[in-house]
């Protein structure tokens, strides 16, 4: 369980998370999701005491991480992939974080084989492929068997067996019980392995919310239907006051009608429906249409830098500290 | 833009918070205690010592570095060694009766210092250049404890290897220069502190590596601070007027750290424990700017 309120982290001039707040409660995949730059990794790194919050506070179990003196038994985490001495063996890096919080050498051994890393745990990580480190970082995260666990960008630079292995994983972690945040720039990724998305941008809160709701929230409410007959459908969804509008590929655009009274439309004047459609948003919609203001580098020329104090609706400050 | 929360999801559509597992009593799959009470302070120290001497002994730099060091001072003393007998004869009256086989046994510190300090630096630059600060402080958040395991660990490794290394050198060498029947023994006056103080001044010198290391978070400025503090500052002060050369010289690192290495101090010199001690005076400083560097910035 992690509990996030007001946390603020100002870099210089650069607002980096701003005024955010949000829970990461047990037994679901929280999607941390956000365009670059939007403040992810530097929350995830105040979480793990990393980086201090200019103002508000990180509770993770109910006390502060920094308060913890063998904090890998309560939160794994996985923030960037290969931060390891490229001279030291998978085996010893894991040895020494083990050790530091009195984790037995046996449990190093089966968080290798839970990783599939075995085979190679005696070779120097520098020779390791950006698939193989994630899977060590991921390896690290587990040495405790924390009930609470975060990831920033896990399926980084893994194959597609290793994201379906990773999406697997991060269910499992949830369905046990565990509270995991995960964080992504990879929408459809959140989609199948998320069951709650934080949004953020420009380290503002945009949505705290599940999956569903969120694609719902951006979905146009529009419904696409084909028929036999699309001039006397056409006529019938007017009079039933919908919206029409006629597609160039001969399909009906209809608006102001839920899809079961389009159906019923449809019936009542004996048409026959080939297709009706509900014009749902993607998730990556979705997500560019909620973020749309917040995104960082567009490409436009920059032509805000920072906000003034006195303006009445000042822009958001430029979060540009993505790791 | 302001911030928006969207609906929460429909209560009904939630899991119901009683099925779902309480973290505290999670059933392991592998049988495992979940996390006991928190450990103590002395616990924590003791593991973040075994830590620290994992990640030494686990890479091959602090094994080459080690060997160098050592075979930098041991090689050198003995080479020199040679070259002195041989040119003996033909140094005159003045030469002969400065030649002090003790110091010069274990003249070879002075490039063996580099070796044992950049080894120094590369303990903790390693942990920033490599991105494993991250793991380590993730693990210890107690940034403290991690720094002064470290210290520690690092400072018994120097030590044993270093006084190995001084005591070695002169055992080799002085067979060698009693070809010409200069050379001394153990139980001549002043030839144990010379030998036990060149050990402690390699340690010194590391140890400051580690601390310029902590401070500036980055290996190459470390380690080239580090030798412009050691090698070039005494080139630099020779260029004082004298009678500043006089008073301030003997403050230098390299040569405050040199007293202890001769049998007969100069009088330009400081006392030899006292020099011994300016050195790590300076080590200490570097140490604890390091430390609240640590403390302060972000990782």
């Amino acid at each position: 369980m992690i509990e996030i309120r007001g946390l603020t982290r100002r870099y210089g001039d650069t607002l980096a998370v701003d005024d955010l707040s949000f829970d990461v409660p047990p037994g679901q995949v929280t999607g941390f999701l956000g365009p670059n730059g939007a403040g992810k990794s530097t929350t995830m790194r105040v979480i793990v005491g990393l980086d201090r919050p200019t103002h508000g506070h990180v509770r993770v179990n109910g006390h502060r991480y920094r308060d913890d003196r063998a904090p890998l038994t309560e939160v794994g985490s996985l923030l960037e992939a290969k931060a390891v001495h490229p001279g030291r063996s998978a085996y010893n890096h894991l040895l020494f974080l083990a050790r530091s919080n009195g984790i037995s050498r046996r449990r190093v051994g089966e968080v290798l084989g839970l990783v599939g890393l075995e085979a190679v745990a005696g070779k120097r990580a520098g020779g390791f492929s950006l698939g193989m480190g994630q899977r060590l970082g991921i390896a690290a995260a587990l040495l405790g068997d924390p009930a609470t666990m975060i990831f920033d960008e896990p399926v980084n630079g893994l194959d597609p067996e290793g994201i379906i292995w990773v999406r697997t994983l991060l269910k499992s972690f949830a369905a046990q019980g565990r509270a995991v945040l995960v964080s992504s720039h990879l929408m459809a990724e959140m989609a199948l392995t998320a069951d709650r998305l934080v949004v953020v941008g420009r380290g503002k809160l945009i949505a705290d919310t599940s999956v569903a709701d969120f694609i719902h929230r951006a979905s146009s409410g529009q419904i696409l239907v084909r028929s036999a007959d699309q001039p006397r459908l056409r006529t019938a969804l007017i009079a039933a006051g919908a919206t029409v509008t006629d597609e160039p590929d001969g399909s009906l655009l209809i608006e102001g009608l839920e899809s079961p009274l389009v159906g019923r439309v449809a019936a009542d004047s004996q048409v026959i429906l080939h297709e009706l459609t509900p014009q749902r948003a993607s998730l990556e919609q979705a997500f560019m249409e909620l973020t749309a203001d917040s995104l960082d580098y567009q490409g436009q020329p920059q032509n805000q830098s920072q906000p003034q104090p006195a303006q009445p609706q000042p822009e958001p400050a430029s979060a540009g500290t993505g790791h | 833009m302001s911030t928006t929360n969207i609906t929460q999801p429909d209560p009904s559509t939630q899991p119901d918070p009683s099925t779902q597992p309480d973290p505290s009593t999670r059933p392991d799959p592998a049988g495992r205690p979940s996390p006991g009470p928190q450990p103590g302070l002395t616990t924590q120290l003791a593991r973040n010592l075994e830590a620290e001497w994992i990640k030494l002994r686990s890479v091959r730099s602090t094994m080459i570095s080690l060997l160098a060091t050592a075979a930098v001072c041991i090689g050198f003393a003995d080479l020199l060694a040679f070259g002195v007998v041989n040119r003996w004869d033909r140094m005159g009256a003045q030469g002969q009766a400065n030649f002090e086989p003790a110091t010069f046994a274990v003249s070879g510190v002075l490039f063996g210092q580099l070796v044992i300090g950049a080894l120094g630096a590369l303990a903790m630059s390693a942990e920033y250049s490599t991105g494993t600060i991250r793991a380590t402080l993730s693990a210890t958040p107690q940034r403290l404890v991690m720094y002064l395991s470290k210290i520690a660990v690092f400072t018994v490794t120097a030590l044993a290897v270093a006084v190995v290394t001084t005591t070695v050198a002169f055992v080799t060498s002085q067979p060698i220069l009693a070809g010409k029947h200069i050379g001394t023994s153990f139980s001549a006056a002043g030839v144990p502190r010379v030998i036990i103080g060149a050990g402690l001044f390699l340690v010194a010198v590391a140890l400051l590596g580690l601390g310029l290391a902590a401070l500036l978070r980055h290996t190459a400025a470390a380690i080239s601070t580090l030798f412009g503090l050691m090698l070039v500052m005494p080139l630099i002060l020779n260029f004082l007027p004298n009678d500043w050369q006089d008073r301030v010289s003997r403050w230098a690192p390299l040569n405050a750290g040199s007293a202890v290495m001769q049998v007969h101090p100069e009088s330009n010199m400081l006392a030899p424990w006292t020099g011994l001690a300016v050195l790590f005076g300076y080590a200490v400083i570097a140490l604890v700017l390091g430390a609240a560097v640590l403390l302060r910035r972000d990782a």
